[in-house]
């Protein structure tokens, strides 16, 4: 592994410097939160205490979401989940610090990035639950979200095929002179597809306003990262052949990926091109509802990863700050807790799996903007 | 009006589309300073400039991904595969992506992308720079697949692709690009000049999607076929000298069901064209829907003639092209009952 130097180790140039310069930062790693939960260093970015409890906030409420939708599944009223645990510092340091009309192409590990902007609960749930009122009418696998209004982009489940899409989305903002970047997501596993490479070659030879994340959380389903990254030493390096700026962050660290999509950000804004961003984290659950992780890597490691739980660092972090406590903590969970099983029960009372679809005639519309003959003929053969 | 050979039709389709709406942009694999191996977008990026036509690298998945997320944004892009034989590497965005954005999505996002390729056969271009790959991509739902036959309708057709929503696969026969080339290759080549499809608007006009041309009415049998295959088509039936009707059905998905149908009820017979191989091909398809819908009009069995199953090979191009002299050999089989 490359350095994982101490918290506020790194430095910060500004976001203009000539990527050539700053090749250090693709095989260091960037922290703000040390050890003692105190931010410190040139990257720390000087959050308001507000937007630090909405991060919180969110991240607490993905994984209270996903541990009941888990739970759902095991209770049969849904077909397959798929958990952020462990990475969801991410996607809302990310949602929380880019702004209202970026676009993200993320990949099926962002719900917090949803959360971050307050998408409805109930939305997630009967998506999850595949009922009558799934807001994507039951075409999709729970987690396989999309949510244009929230700046979330159209997930599917074959990997990596979007990064380019998020490269070209930044393309025609820049070619339209608005100042909206994107932001694209692939994990690390998925650097092996063609797709990274392409989408790294295009951001680079039309310097698109882009931010190109690799969520490296150690495991492609069973598979050690080692089995893609080969020889390289980061994921972050990856972006020096392109000539690009390449971070490697504690994906761990809210703060630090906040400060480093914010550099990116405004070195996309300014024109200055895009940045590859490796988020160094780790998955710290199965890959899905489909397998035990016990099979394949050691039962402890979870617990012994040594860059920690996000939502305890940032915890300990307002805590030792002076704006947050164990009391408000434990009151936020209640909170939460409520709300979550709110939206559960009027998903629920629409329908679980099986229970309730949305009206299967539906199947047939939106291949095309308009059905053609053979559509309009096989939903009258289906009748229904 | 001026006389135009597909090129030139297609370049002055291009050419209304990018005076006519600054969201639509044009690149690929040498289109821009170069004007694209077969001259297709030339003078573009000197008209409109390098952000509107440009070179790309060589990744037809990064060319096809770049345009799904220009789609998505919200402008019209039109990509360029400098040959229809190296589309493959694009296929996955063009199946698991564009053709699937816009259902998947519940209509939130959608690929309003036209993607132009050269393709088909009779040009000594071997394995790589031949073949038809229609089928694949008529197969995959959310994908529409336009081939025309002549400049008139290139151009016509073109435009109208552009300004679908959906994503348009078009495919332009490049053995018909500089003359109307009928399978025989013993005779001298023929320009488009003085055919009467050569008469090109100069402004926009579209050839909608979905709609037949009949080429030739005839009373005696259907002949189906699209692309270089009409020329082929029409000179095999006047070497049989049968009365065949001939359509060029211009887009096989959308598809002119009710032209097919009602040709063949009348006709009773039916021959399909195509140069790409015969086994799972388009016409295939086509077969199949001519027996479900006018199976007690037939009065003899569909016939077929294609490419044979074999990959596209070089030495062998005249005898692995479908020629006019199988069209005739269909037809008499046909006409014998």
């Amino acid at each position: 592994m490359a350095g994982t130097a101490g918290a506020g180790g790194a430095s910060r140039p500004d976001p203009d410097v000539a990527a050539a310069r700053i090749q250090d930062l693709a095989y260091g790693l960037i922290r703000v939160l040390g050890d003692d939960a105190l931010a410190v260093g040139a990257w720390d970015p000087g959050l308001t205490s507000t937007l630090l409890l909405r991060g919180l906030r969110a991240m607490l409420l993905t994984r209270m979401f996903d541990d009941r939708m888990f739970r759902a599944h095991r209770q049969g009223k849904c077909s397959f989940y798929i958990k952020s645990a462990g990475e969801e510092a991410i996607g809302a340091a990310q949602s929380l610090m880019l702004d209202g009309g970026d676009m993200c192409f993320p990949t099926y590990r962002m719900l917090s990035w949803l959360m971050a902007r307050d998408y409805p609960l109930t939305d997630l749930v009967n998506q999850v639950f595949s009922n009558a009122a799934c807001p994507l009418r039951g075409r999709q696998l729970p987690v396989l979200y999309s949510a244009r209004s929230h700046g979330f982009y159209s997930i599917s489940g074959n990997l990596g095929s979007r990064f380019g899409h998020a490269v070209g989305w930044a393309m025609a903002s820049a070619y339209k002179h608005d100042r909206r970047i994107a932001i694209g997501y692939i994990g690390e596993g998925t650097t092996a597809e063609g797709d990274f490479h392409e989408a790294l070659t295009f951001a680079s030879v039309y310097r698109a306003p882009v931010i190109l994340c690799v969520t490296n959380n150690q495991y492609a389903i069973s598979t050690y990262q080692g089995i893609a990254a080969g020889d390289a030493p980061t994921f972050a390096a990856k972006a020096i052949g392109f000539g690009i700026p390449g971070l490697r962050v504690d994906g761990n660290d809210f703060l630090a990926i906040a400060a480093a999509t914010r550099w990116a950000a405004e070195r996309a804004r300014t024109n200055h091109g895009p940045t590859l961003i490796e988020l160094f984290t780790y998955r710290a659950e199965g890959h899905s509802t489909s397998d035990d992780p016990t099979r394949y890597r050691p039962e402890r490691e979870p617990a012994a990863w040594p860059l920690g739980d996000p939502i305890e660092r940032l915890k300990h972090h307002l805590i030792r700050s002076g704006d947050w406590s164990e009391a408000r903590h434990a009151a936020l969970t209640q909170e939460l807790a409520e709300a979550v099983r709110t939206a559960v029960k009027e998903g629920e009372s629409i329908g679980t799996l099986g229970q309730s679809k949305p009206d299967a005639r539906s199947m047939f519309e939106g291949v095309f903007k308009e059905p053609d003959w053979r559509l309009r003929e096989q939903m009258r053969e289906f009748g229904g | 009006m001026p006389s135009m050979n597909m090129i030139q039709a297609l370049n002055s389709a291009l050419d209304v589309a990018l005076a006519g709406d600054p969201d639509v942009l044009i690149f690929g694999e040498d289109v821009g300073y170069f004007g694209g191996v077969f001259r297709v977008t030339d003078g573009l990026q000197a008209k409109y400039g390098l952000q509107r036509c440009f070179d790309t690298p060589i990744s037809e998945s990064g060319i096809i991904a770049t345009a799904i997320g220009m789609g998505a944004y919200g402008l019209r892009p039109i990509a360029e595969i400098q040959f229809a034989d190296y589309i493959l590497p694009a296929f996955d965005q063009l199946v698991s992506e564009a053709a699937r954005l816009r259902y998947r999505s519940n209509g939130q996002f959608w690929a309003p992308i036209t993607v132009r390729a050269p393709y088909g056969g009779g040009i000594f271009g071997g394995q790589t720079h031949s073949q038809s790959p229609e089928a694949l991509f008529a197969h995959v739902t959310g994908l529409k697949t336009v081939i025309p036959s002549n400049p008139y309708d290139a151009k016509g057709l073109l435009l109208a692709a552009i300004a679908e929503d959906d994503p348009v696969i078009f495919l332009e026969p490049k053995r018909v690009y500089n003359g109307p080339f009928d399978g025989r290759r013993d005779q001298n080549a023929k320009s488009w000049v003085g055919h009467p499809h050569s008469e090109v608007p100069a402004g926009d006009y579209r050839v909608p999607l979905g709609k037949a041309a009949t080429v030739r009415p005839g009373s005696a049998a259907t002949v189906l076929a699209y692309g270089t295959m009409v020329h082929v088509a029409l000179a095999g039936i006047e070497e049989s000298g049968a009365d065949a009707e001939l359509l060029d059905l211009r887009s096989i998905v959308p598809l002119d069901i009710e032209a097919i149908v009602e040709s063949v009820k009348r006709t009773g017979r039916c021959v399909i064209l195509h140069e790409a191989s015969r086994f799972g091909g388009f016409g295939a398809e086509l077969s199949a829907l001519v027996q479900e819908r006018c199976f007690y009009h037939l009065r003899s069995p569909i016939e077929r003639v294609a490419g044979w199953d074999t990959p596209y090979p070089h030495a062998f191009e005249w005898d692995y092209f479908p020629g006019p002299a199988r069209v005739v050999a269909a037809l008499q089989r046909v006409l014998e009952n």
